[in-house]
């Protein structure tokens, strides 16, 4: 887990450096930080309440879902999902809280899910599977 | 063996006395003067006067102001003390103003929550299910 989050905070400082300006590489940043289980998870408890200590992170963690990460394995997963812009920190006093942010998943949306005109194509779409020929019964 | 107490180190002695007597609801055991201004106090539950007392234990320690600060920031609990009912005493306590880093979680067999002491540390109080 050590090493899987340094390498992946290490390639990600080159990506900036080399490609500043192509979208494409933040989104891989965001497949890359969301390709771990343990991080989805951790997205998924904040979703359910916003604005987290690193202690409530572990405990729900392991308590809720058996999963022995160290502190120090979950906090390398949150700096991960901090560096790609899905965790933003931020300090109250003498407290730090972990919050989600899902705006860069936004640009996922566009790009696949939302088309101009409203057509969405293949079989999840309404409009193409309307007629009722398409797909295994 | 066995345990008959546990300490906390506190930023100032008299304002956690009050703290653990006013608002957590602990009554004060012993009290005696330990030179300067340092006293050894420890505080007890009134559900059990003769059970583990807690030693409110002044910080002066260089080490103690670091290692409480960098728990703090963490959201780590220094200790846990066992309530009835959490939510319960979330709403409660948060009628009193005490600040809380986590609010009621249930977490399966445990429910906690993580409160601000007013003197350096976060405690979690718990109960268990059933």
């Amino acid at each position: 887990m050590q090493v899987e989050g340094a390498a992946a905070r290490t390639w990600m400082n080159l990506d900036m450096q080399v490609s500043t300006c192509l979208t494409c590489s933040s989104v891989g940043d965001i497949f890359k930080a969301l390709a771990d289980p343990t991080r989805r998870t951790i997205l998924d408890e904040l979703t359910e309440r916003n604005g987290q200590t690193l202690f409530e992170i572990c405990a729900r963690l392991s308590t809720k879902h058996g999963i022995g990460s160290s502190r120090q394995a979950t906090s390398q997963h949150l700096d991960v999902l901090e560096d790609a812009g899905l965790v933003e920190t931020r300090r109250e006093g003498r407290y730090k809280f972990h919050y989600i942010d899902t705006g860069p998943l936004e640009p996922i949306v566009e790009r696949w899910l939302t088309r101009p005109g409203g057509h969405v194509g293949g079989r999840s779409g309404t409009s193409a599977d309307s007629d009722g020929t398409e797909g295994p019964t | 063996m066995r345990i008959n107490l546990t300490s906390v180190f506190v930023d100032d002695q008299e304002k956690a006395l009050r703290f653990y007597t006013d608002v957590l609801g602990f009554v004060k055991k012993h009290d005696v003067p330990m030179g300067g201004e340092d006293r050894w106090l420890t505080v007890v539950s009134p559900q059990d006067p003769d059970g583990t007392e807690l030693l409110l234990e002044p910080s002066g320690h260089p080490a103690a102001k670091p290692f409480k600060e960098a728990l703090v920031a963490d959201g780590i609990p220094f200790t846990s003390f066992a309530v009835d009912d959490v939510d319960a005493e979330y709403e409660r306590l948060r009628g009193l103003g005490v600040r809380f880093t986590q609010e009621p979680v249930d977490m399966g067999p445990v429910t906690t929550a993580v409160l601000d002491d007013t003197c350096g540390n976060l405690i979690q109080i718990a109960h268990h299910a059933g």
